[in-house]
């Protein structure tokens, strides 16, 4: 059905011979500034906010890589840029060895089959004017891959696939649960068969029962289709449970990065061990154990971040160094080339960071 | 409703479950509350007939024997030459000041006032919802231009620049209808260009937008749906303005000339003759208020359909309040259509 068409037809896209075939998306320094704005009708930008400061990350074929971080650090932004749907200020974005960085929507329109976003609100992100069997065979419609009957069947085929009742085709959003809303978003990012699902925190809105059933269903899908994942979430159990490789991102620029369970058994950066320190664990005897590092103050502005590193004034391990001197993202402590972590100071295997000195909580 | 009524639904609730699958839409909801409505029905019923009324003049007119045109200077008039009474010499409304039947004159009055009323209003509607889309979505210079050219409308002289109009071209029906229009659209535009705003940072038009859909589609087939409903209110509201529009403009007699058969003008001429024919006056402005009164009421039931939120001082809602009662004392299935379609909309 997706394989009719020439998936290369659109000029614009620059290939990149130095891209490795393993790669499905690579992003390099990818920098997203909002302009801000004053003055009435003339208006003139007074300042940026620094969304997403210089970030690189690749996902490979049939990868999940999880996104972490507060709110506010940038996830959302990140995942936008790479899906098309905000212009990146720098940095370069390519897919499959060609450079889909700022197409036109025309140029663009070829690699909107290929990455595929589900959205955060299972409510805010279905039109409730308009019925299921309309919202899913959308991507049929827009595309021009399938019409009529041919359509219908695919859109059942589909709503049978994320496990809703293919009878339900002629029903509008509000008569379905936030669950089964969530199913018809898999449902119409999945009708063209894209190779890269963006998932923006795709369950953070969801029951906790519910949450467990829409995850193994991306997993399915995983399996079947070959899919490769963004998946952005604020809660670390979630992505534990479904990444390949973590990101840990803070204030628009990478804190701490490699494979899922060296950061979640070695985090090196003092926000990834505060993050996965407030994750709540099952077991009760094992969450009175841990330590808890809480982490004071709020998420300052990104309109005007920290000098140096950015976590500095929160960071229960901040020297003079670390208000200066921005940290490089590379391997420390004797860790593998591909966990990295941006600190002057990592943390130490069995460090104990609730006791480290440092600057005293205000 | 009544028993048999609800004893029907709830027959047909269990007879087809294939029925119960089917979602109901924003109309079949809206429709459902507007039929309980017993001010907007009777509105409903009110313009139809006056609709069935102006079809049917030229029966009428045939029937009597008389003519909009027609003037009856003998029969007609009285001995003084002035307006006979209703149900003299056959003339059941009475004549005006040349003779002609009312009842004629009035019902041919229904037909441009009808006209008027709804060609003005469904161009206006169409012009408004475009252009407040267009603002709305596109922003930036597009939408700065459209909102103050939509400012500047709202803000004209409207009766200066009709006036303007008809020392130039004379007046016309096509005048009044082009004045009336470029008047109304304004203030739809202005809605819409709001709700557009609002809609399309929903996330469901980021889901269009990541699906590749371009920025027609999202306008007609993602938000336009979402703004029918207002708009919907907003022109049926706008029909018994530009009814009153028309009917002012050819009162001033800028309007439509002169000898064709509009309330405007025939209240215009019965000015000089309210003291003596009562009639020459009570009619055709009674013609006028019914029409727009049922609309506006119409329009008012809409809204309250529209969005079940609002309550209304004296909508009919004894029934409903009774239907409530009985529900829990039915079968003790409750329909789920039933359920899922009072939560809907």
């Amino acid at each position: 059905m997706s394989e009719t068409l020439p998936r290369d037809a659109a000029a614009g896209a620059v290939p990149d011979p130095e891209f490795e075939d393993d790669v499905l998306v690579r992003v390099d320094n990818l920098v997203k500034y909002f302009p801000i704005k004053a003055g009435g009708l003339i208006s003139r930008t007074v300042g940026h906010v620094q969304a997403v400061d210089g970030v690189s990350l690749k996902v490979g074929r049939g990868q999940t890589i999880g996104l972490v971080g507060e709110t506010g650090c940038g996830k959302s932004t990140l995942a936008r840029c790479i899906a098309g749907l905000l212009p990146a200020t720098s940095g370069t974005v390519t897919f499959e060895g060609k450079n889909i960085t700022n197409l036109s929507r025309r140029a663009m329109r070829p690699y909107r089959r290929e990455i595929q976003m589900i959205f955060q609100d299972p409510y805010g992100s279905l039109n409730p004017r308009r019925r299921v069997g309309a919202i899913i065979g959308d991507p049929f419609t827009i595309h021009r891959t399938a019409t009529g009957n041919e359509r219908k069947r695919a859109v059942q085929e589909l709503m049978e696939r994320v496990g809703l009742n293919p009878e339900h085709y002629n029903r509008f959003p509000a008569e379905f649960s936030g669950g089964q809303r969530q199913r018809i978003g898999v449902a119409r990012a999945l009708a063209l068969r894209p190779k890269l699902i963006i998932a923006d925190e795709p369950v953070s809105a969801l029951d906790v029962s519910i949450q467990a059933q829409v995850l193994n269903l991306l997993s399915d899908l995983q399996d079947d289709f070959g899919l490769s994942y963004l998946f952005i979430a604020h809660d670390l159990s979630v992505v534990k449970h479904v990444s390949d490789a973590v990101l840990v991102m803070y204030l628009g620029r990478v804190a701490e990065q490699g494979p899922g369970d060296l950061v979640y058994a070695t985090p090196r950066h003092p926000y990834s061990v505060a993050l996965l320190s407030a994750a709540p664990a099952a077991d009760p005897d094992s969450a009175a154990a841990r330590q808890r590092v809480i982490l004071t103050g709020d998420v300052p502005s990104p309109i005007n971040p920290p000098s140096g590193c950015r976590f500095h004034p929160r960071c229960p391990k901040a020297q003079e160094l670390c208000s200066q001197q921005e940290p490089a993202l590379e391997s420390k402590a004797g860790d593998p080339q591909e966990h990295r972590t941006a600190c002057h100071f990592p943390v130490e295997t069995g460090e104990n960071l609730a006791t480290a000195g440092g600057r005293s909580p205000r | 409703m009544s028993v048999t009524e609800l004893e029907f639904q709830a027959h047909s609730v269990e007879a087809a479950p294939a029925e119960a699958i089917q979602g109901r839409s924003q109309w079949q909801l809206t429709w459902r509350r507007l039929r309980h409505d017993k001010m907007a029905i009777a509105s409903i019923v009110v313009i139809l007939i006056v609709a069935l009324l102006a079809i049917l003049a030229p029966v009428f007119a045939s029937l009597l024997g008389h003519g909009p045109y027609q003037a009856f200077t003998s029969k007609g008039l009285s001995v003084d030459g002035l307006p006979v009474a209703p149900g003299v010499n056959g003339f059941p409304l009475g004549t005006d000041y040349v003779g002609r039947d009312l009842l004629v004159r009035i019902l041919y009055g229904a037909r441009i006032s009808l006209f008027v009323g709804i060609s003005t209003t469904a161009m206006a509607t169409v012009l408004g919802v475009a252009v407040g889309l267009v603002a709305g979505y596109f922003g930036g210079w597009i939408d700065t231009v459209l909102a103050r050219f939509i400012d500047a409308v709202l803000a004209f002289p409207i009766i200066v620049l009709a006036l303007a109009l008809a020392a130039i071209y004379g007046s016309s029906l096509l005048i009044v209808i082009a004045v009336i229009t470029f008047f109304s659209w304004a203030g739809i535009s202005r809605i819409v260009r709001g709700q557009t705003l609002s809609i399309k940072e929903k996330e469901y038009i980021e889901a269009a937008r990541s699906l590749g859909a371009g920025p027609w589609r999202i306008m007609f087939i993602d938000i336009l749906p979402n703004l029918l409903g207002p708009v919907l209110v907003l022109a049926t509201l706008y029909i018994p303005t530009a009814i009153v529009f028309e009917a002012t403009l050819s009162f001033l007699g800028i309007g439509i000339p002169a000898p064709t058969p509009s309330w405007g003008i025939i209240l215009s001429e019965a000015q000089q003759f309210y003291q003596t024919s009562w009639w020459y006056v009570v009619f055709p402005a009674a013609a006028l208020l019914i029409t727009t009164l049922a609309f506006n009421l119409l329009g008012d039931g809409v809204r309250d359909a529209m969005d079940p939120r609002t309550e209304r001082l004296f909508a009919g809602s004894t029934k409903r309040r009774k239907r409530k009662a009985a529900a829990p004392a039915g079968p003790d299935a409750t329909p789920p259509a039933a359920a899922a379609a009072g939560m809907g909309g």
